[in-house]
């Protein structure tokens, strides 16, 4: 099993987002192993919801295209055995927790720790409810990303961070997911509050897009993740969307600070 | 024995968001916690609820429907007669108060027959805040008068067209426009249903009705009613019908549901019938889901009842047996709706329409010493147009 914090050992990471199932599971692949080729540090698969409520346009967008392909749980991790077979690149899952319920806790994280899927990043269960996943996903070796907000204060942040392993997801902005141009949160206090209660890194993410906020929280965080420009490179072209994405991702990575 | 950790009825409810969202709704459920025990805060409440909104609702007995079913009693719990015409507006001015006492100025909220917008913006109007409405654009549609209600009273009415355009997705996007601005605004949830806070304080609001029916039937015939019956969505009217009879455990409690087209038809919202646990809009409970626990479409021709999903008590108060919760259908609803009308001169929601069907069917099964309190838990001048429509009549509002 991959150990996530050290895709973080020695560099920023580069974190990508891509819809499971978009535009369909066959050129999804490809969009997942050209991520890979290009440099991604590690790949985020979003399994499409119904009702996406963390989720902005576009990936609200990329879902409903993914759902025209066929997408089901089932399928999503049919394309991650298919992309293992090409790619050793590390893996997260991002869905919504009904979708991992229905599966059950266990099954699920038993078929990630098959697919050497690390762990998984779940918007909507919140510090309060995470005790009747974590310790499942983690009895199978994966991990349950915490996310950490520009509203969550620092004893809150205390406890979120206590006990987790893999790395922090710190978002950048209030509301939902897709670009912004100006991030206007005070990040370096969020991180130093993070900071002051774990060594476990940390990844920004929602709202970046270009390779100067690349650059800038690259400074701050120990990762950036990219999830709606992604996404909307993949609408944009299509079948046609492994070049752009190796020619994004290369122009995102040369940004990073070492 | 495990701790129940607040906001859980049973294994249900809980706080599934985004933690974009937990500072606020923690900071809301410290609020609430405070106030409700805070005298000056109910007395204020009070006020607004008798000398704004009308109440006490009265408990009237239906004389002619009881003698032509020719079985139990048949009582109404006006809160068809309450300003705004539903019960909503209870539970709109007690958050809404609150919301006032936590310095915000704003509020938003989802709305599907457009009762609860139609509260909202109003009290909106009346404490002289920000409002703005989120209703699925075919509720807009099928409650076009409603909208231009709210938009008279003020508010501000986005339709939304996400998904399938009814209230699911109209309680999606007012959550999606709360992350993106808590600092001064407040969610005014409708339904006993979303994260703790909001399943027990709704409840908590609409309890005045059963609080109130449970008197005021006491005081009319000295004894408890066999049978409380409502409609249930959400299930906030529901709840607060039954909440004050928990206790009586003679007291049946029966909450109807819209069985659409029919409960084995895919054109339905019978939640406790076709729905299995899950987790959605902030909470565990019942949701009626595909395999994968993708949400899957509704249908009822009453936009209130149209929702995928029930609050978390009502599925507690199911699995312990303590309530009983049936399908109604639109033809039956729509067969109420006229028969209430002509028996009693009431045209009542078609949401409350669900209720007084299941009453037709209930009341000549109980013998005449017997009570029956059914919740009216709305007016129905807004569905006047949809059901000339259902009966071929083409009126638009």
């Amino acid at each position: 099993m991959t150990k996530l914090s050290e895709v973080f050992t020695n560099k920023k990471a580069f974190i990508a987002f891509v819809v499971a199932g978009d535009p369909d599971f066959a050129a999804c692949a490809d969009n997942i192993v050209a991520l890979a080729e290009a440099g991604a540090d590690l790949v985020e698969i979003g399994i499409p919801f119904s009702d996406p409520v963390a989720d902005g346009p576009v990936i609200q967008a990329a879902d409903l295209r993914a759902f025209s392909a066929g997408s089901t749980t089932a399928k999503v991790f049919d394309l991650v055995a298919a992309v293992r077979k090409r790619t050793q690149v590390p893996l997260v899952f991002l869905t919504y927790c009904n979708l991992v319920y229905q599966y059950g806790y266990d099954a699920f994280f038993t078929r990630c720790a098959a697919l050497n899927v690390a762990g998984a990043i779940i918007p909507d269960l919140p510090l309060e409810e995470r005790g009747e996943v974590k310790p499942i996903a983690e009895a199978h070796g994966c991990q349950i990303i915490p996310l950490v907000t520009p509203t969550t204060p620092p004893e809150r942040i205390a406890k979120i961070v206590a006990d987790v392993d893999g790395f922090i997801y710190v978002v950048s902005s209030m509301g939902i997911t897709g670009t912004r141009d100006a991030i206007d949160t005070d990040l370096t206090q969020l991180i130093a509050n993070i900071r002051k209660y774990t060594t476990t890194p940390t990844a920004i993410g929602f709202g970046i897009h270009t390779p100067a906020q690349a650059a800038q929280m690259g400074a701050l965080a120990d990762g950036v993740i990219v999830g709606s420009a992604i996404v909307d490179i993949i609408g944009h072209y299509g079948h046609e969307a492994p070049a752009h994405l190796q020619e994004y991702v290369k122009a995102m990575q040369a940004a990073l600070p070492y | 024995m495990q701790k129940i950790k607040p906001g859980r009825f049973g294994d249900f409810g809980g706080q599934y968001i985004p933690e974009t969202l937990m500072t606020e709704v923690n900071r809301l459920a410290a609020a609430y916690d405070h106030y409700k025990n805070d005298s000056e805060f109910q007395a204020e409440l009070t006020t607004l609820l008798n000398d704004y909104a009308g109440r006490p609702s009265r408990l009237y007995y239906a004389q002619r429907m009881s003698q032509d079913l020719g079985g139990a009693q048949i009582y109404f719990k006006r809160e068809d007669l309450n300003h705004t015409g539903s019960h909503k507006i209870n539970n709109v001015l007690g958050q809404m108060l609150l919301a006032q006492k936590m310095g915000k100025t704003r509020v938003i909220a989802e709305t599907g027959a457009g009762q609860h917008g139609v509260a909202t913006a109003t009290v909106a109007a009346l404490m002289g805040m920000e409002c703005e409405i989120f209703m699925g654009k075919v509720d807009t549609e099928r409650q076009a008068l409603n909208v231009y209600r709210m938009e008279l009273l003020g508010a501000k009415v986005h339709a939304v067209t996400t998904g399938t355009g009814t209230l699911k997705d109209a309680v999606n996007a007012a959550m999606q426009e709360w992350t993106a601005r808590v600092d001064d605004t407040h969610y005014v949830i409708g339904s006993t249903m979303g994260p703790h806070p909001f399943p027990t304080m709704v409840r908590d609001f609409q309890s005045v009705i059963s609080r109130e029916a449970r008197a005021q039937i006491l005081d009319a015939t000295g004894k408890l009613p066999a049978a409380v019956v409502a409609c249930v969505g959400g299930g906030s009217n529901a709840m607060g019908a039954f909440y004050n009879f928990i206790d009586d455990k003679d007291v049946r409690l029966i909450g109807c549901e819209a069985a659409g087209k029919g409960v084995n038809t895919e054109q339905q919202a019978a939640t406790m019938e076709r729905g299995r646990t899950g987790i959605f809009h902030g909470m565990k409970s019942r949701f009626i889901q595909d395999n994968d626990g993708q949400i899957a479409p509704v249908y009822s021709i009453s936009a209130g009842l149209d929702y995928p999903g029930i609050g978390p008590e009502h599925v507690q108060l199911a699995e312990s047996g303590r309530a009983e919760y049936v399908g109604v259908t639109d033809d039956e609803a729509v067969d109420a709706f006229e028969y209430i009308a002509k028996e009693e001169g009431i045209i009542c929601a078609i949401e409350s329409a669900h209720a007084v069907a299941y009453v037709q069917k209930l009341a000549p099964q109980l013998a005449k010493d017997q009570i029956i309190i059914c919740n009216l838990s709305g007016r129905g001048d807004k569905d006047v147009a949809a059901i000339a429509r259902y009966r071929g009549v083409d009126i638009h509002d």
